[in-house]
């Protein structure tokens, strides 16, 4: 692997072309997945329950069947035999496909409200929907169990009878999961320290609320082989996972990825894909599904709503000595939360002896989380960086300067224990410091500014790669990552760098399942980092294939071709140098095509942190907070196009502070949720936010050639605690539930009034 | 010899240490060695002959991706950690 290249000077890293997919969008000719039609293509609906929790005792589809224009119906009995109960890889992603396939269609039992029961197929869906009414289901309801603290009770309902965990013996349990970490000596430490804050925190659960519903086409063609149009972040998971759920052939399957409208975390799974291939296999036509909005926020996958409780002591000067933290994270109705993340984000920014961590993953009926941008870190952040600014205000010390005293650098271990290699949290903390933002004075009645940070471990996984060189010059670099963040420009841009060619002279591809190496998901903030590695290692590959093109051309050795800046030159005299767009028309003359490959499975996937400075001013009278200014730093290792580094950092701004200020589900007493909509789940408009500042900071990561730790998560992370810090300078409560929306901040305002010494308690 | 650190989870295998020495040229030799020094832990850490897949294994501060097979040097420190998941059914 290549060092990172500090010294190098680039040409088009770094600068900020236009996005080579712009026109397309903005023209209206961009292919999103319900865009698709197909000749004889028939129209699918998704029945679901209006229960969150109920036995499924009969399901009668013979009304439906009656009725002209339905072709088809399925139900769980129509896929492929339940999986064995345990984890397993499912193409390159770890997963129970036991799970998986209960999640798909649901079998004995319901365990949301919105889990999905029977799928049709009609000739339009109008007649689809119809026929979901005439399909008649027999339930006996249970009760159901909507948050942690119920779930882990004694005696509590059980969601999944076979759930065991090693503590739990023989017994069934809704805790599928118990993570301890020990180190040091926390009781020890505690008895050291001058300052201890202990809290427990709630937040909500959330969605990603991507503005593009979930939908899928299936065409299965008569030898057994069937395609899938999609929007989605991975298409070889949807793959693996749609062959397991159907019981065939990853060979037979494949996945072409369409445009997509945001995902955040939550197209990484399957819901459409394989009830689209079941549909086509009964009618033998194309059939499309497109969840309405209702569905998506029913039955997709949003993210963790939580209970967290943190205890940390400081010394006088500052520094943080000991940490017990208590967490557990709602999986939803099967196992799977991303609370492990959480427990391993939670103190990564710090350097703290003593630690002790809980963590627990809890099944509830709620439907399966997802991945949300940094899973489980920012609810994490949310719990430890008020506690830390808390104890920041006790030791009084500036609230950054406390972070700085505690921070990680290249050497400290990780909590979990390995050793961080280098790392940018306190160059990260500094740029906030050192922004006019943080220098600027704050004046008014009920205004307030807090800081926070925020931790990511960024990704690697694999990637494939191929750039072909064309007959002019140019080249077209495909890839299999499907593009939620701009990746397309960056490829791109790290091809025309290594080719020596200008931006606009590479076009880049993302190709389907049988058109390129196996590449994992959009995620984990890896694409620039991985793909990035994989097309840059392909367009070295181009590259020396061409010099040998250019040695044959000359009458010279391989070895003796030297290429920069586009140009290939033999040493010493004689031959005259060839510009690649010379030497690409002369390519069949001298031994035909050139195309440059690489797959990876990246090693060397750097951290990256974040750190949020926010002033808000609070209406005391309706507790509504208006954010007056806002700033983003964070560390990017390398932005290869600064736009699409500051638009990820200012995109997971404003989700941290929709899910800080206004988002949840909102279930009633029997487990329905009644927010169902945009109008009642309140996403932030441009109404609610603020230009936000985003400061780039650079701390190459040694290990990529380019630098590239990898942009796309870590800012959602910090601003819940940043703006909680916020609130509690403007009007002196501390807020330890999310959202912190007018009723519940109004509520914490008005008991302090009445009672000061409730102002930490909500 | 390498310095291989043992998770919270798994110290009941042994006898509360949080770090031991293992011999293995290899992710699977160390576990190996492991075994030898604390019976049953490599039901822990493999299944079907690979490193389990709630499992992820750090080599040096840098998380392996060869599964058993990924080397191990004298001087290396060797974490076992639960593999990240973002919400993963």
């Amino acid at each position: 692997m290549a060092e990172s290249t500090e010294i190098q000077k680039f040409k088009v890293v770094g600068t900020r072309p236009i996005r080579p997919d712009g026109i397309d969008k903005v023209t209206g000719r961009a292919r999103y997945g319900a865009d698709y039609a197909f000749p004889g293509m028939l129209h699918g609906k998704v029945l679901r329950s209006p229960h969150a929790h109920a036995r499924i005792k009969s399901i009668d589809i013979a009304k439906a069947l009656k009725l002209p224009g339905i072709k088809a119906i399925v139900t769980a009995a129509d896929l492929a035999p339940l999986p064995e109960n345990k984890t397993e890889a499912v193409g390159e992603a770890a997963m129970n496909p036991r799970y998986l396939s209960l999640n798909i269609l649901a079998r004995e039992k319901v365990l949301y409200d919105g889990h999905a029961i029977a799928a049709v197929a009609a000739t339009s869906p109008h007649i689809a929907e119809e026929a979901l009414r005439l399909i008649e289901v027999e339930y006996e309801v249970l009760p159901p169990v909507m948050t942690v603290e119920r779930a882990m009770e004694p005696g509590a309902p059980i969601l999944i009878p076979e759930l065991r965990n090693p503590e739990s013996g023989d017994n069934p349990t809704n805790v599928a999961m118990h993570l301890p970490v020990k180190k040091g000596d926390p009781d020890a430490g505690f008895k050291s320290a001058d300052f201890i804050v202990e809290r427990e925190f709630h937040t909500a659960m959330v969605h990603q609320g991507y503005i593009e519903p979930h939908n899928a086409v299936g065409i299965y063609n008569s030898d057994g082989h069937a395609t899938i149009y999609c929007s989605t972040q991975g298409s070889f998971d949807v793959r693996s996972m749609s062959a397991k759920v159907l019981g065939i052939e990853v060979g037979k399957l494949k996945v072409v990825p369409a445009e997509i409208g945001g995902g955040f975390g939550g197209k990484t799974t399957i819901y459409l894909e394989p009830l689209s291939v079941l549909l086509s296999q009964k009618t033998g036509h194309p059939v499309k599904l497109v969840m309405s909005r209702s569905e998506v926020l029913r039955a997709s996958g949003p993210t963790s709503g939580s209970t967290i409780r943190v205890k940390m002591g400081a010394t006088r000067d500052g520094k943080i000595v000991a940490a017990k933290v208590w967490m557990a994270y709602e999986a939803g109705a099967f196992p799977g939360s991303p609370v492990t993340a959480g427990a391993m984000t939670i103190l990564a920014p710090y350097v703290i002896e003593n630690v002790q961590i809980d963590a627990y993953d809890v099944v509830v009926n709620r439907p399966k989380t997802a991945a949300y941008r940094a899973p489980g870190a920012t609810n994490a952040a949310f719990a430890a960086e008020t506690v830390i600014d808390e104890l920041a205000e006790k030791c009084g010390i500036d609230p950054l300067e406390m972070r700085i005293r505690n921070a990680a650098h290249e050497g400290t271990p990780h909590p979990f224990g390995p050793p961080y290699k280098r790392i940018g949290f306190v160059e990260t903390c500094e740029a906030i410091r050192n922004s006019a933002h943080y220098k600027s004075k704050l004046t008014g009645a009920n205004r307030g500014r807090g800081v926070a940070a925020g931790f990511w471990f960024n990704a690697g996984m694999q990637s494939s790669a191929t750039v072909n060189i064309h007959t002019d010059g140019t080249a077209s670099v495909v890839t299999g990552s499907p593009d939620i963040g701009g990746s397309r420009a960056s490829m791109a841009m790290i091809a025309a760098e290594v080719l020596g060619l200008a931006f606009e002279d590479v076009r880049p591809l993302v190709a389907d399942t049988d058109s390129i190496g196996h590449t994992d998901v959009t995620g984990g903030s890896r694409v620039t980092f991985a793909t990035g590695m994989a097309v840059y290692q392909a367009a070295q590959d181009a590259v020396n294939q061409l010099k040998e093109r250019a040695a044959k051309l000359m009458d010279k050795k391989p070895a003796e071709i030297e290429f920069h800046d586009g140009v290939f030159a033999a040493t010493g005299n004689g031959a005259k140098p060839m510009k690649i767009k010379e030497l690409a028309g002369r390519l069949a003359r001298a031994g035909g095509p050139v195309t440059g490959r690489a797959n990876v499975n990246a090693r060397g996937a750097a951290p990256a942190f974040a750190a949020t400075c926010v002033d808000v001013e609070v209406d005391p009278d309706t507790g509504k907070v208006q954010i007056l200014r806002c700033t983003v730093a964070q560390d990017a290792g390398r932005a290869i196009h600064p736009s699409y580094v500051e638009g990820q950092m200012q995109g997971g701004t404003a989700q941290g502070i929709g899910w800080a200020l206004n988002e949840e589900y909102v279930y009633d007493a029997k487990g329905v949720l009644r927010n169902t909509g945009l109008l009642d789940y309140r996403m932030p408009t441009c109404l609610d936010l603020p230009a936000i500042d985003a400061i780039i900071v650079e701390v190459p990561n040694p290990t990529h050639p380019l630098g590239v730790r990898g942009v796309g998560e870590v800012s959602i992370v910090p601003p819940p605690a940043a703006l909680a810090n916020a609130i509690y300078r403007a009007v002196g409560v501390r807020m330890t539930e999310l959202p912190m929306s007018p009723p519940r901040l109004l509520k914490a305002i008005l008991a302090a009034r009445h009672e000061p010494r409730l102002a930490a308690v909500n | 010899m390498a310095t291989v650190f043992i998770p919270a989870a798994l110290r009941k295998f042994s006898a509360g240490r949080e770090r031991a020495i293992a011999h293995g040229r290899n992710v699977g030799q160390l576990i190996d060695d492991l075994e030898r020094q604390f019976p049953g832990i490599r039901a822990q850490l493999v299944e079907s002959d690979d490193v389990k897949p709630s499992i992820a294994v750090s080599i040096d501060g840098e998380i392996a991706v060869g599964g058993l097979l990924d080397p191990v040097h004298e001087s290396s420190e060797v974490h076992f950690l639960p593999a990240l998941s973002g919400g993963a059914i």
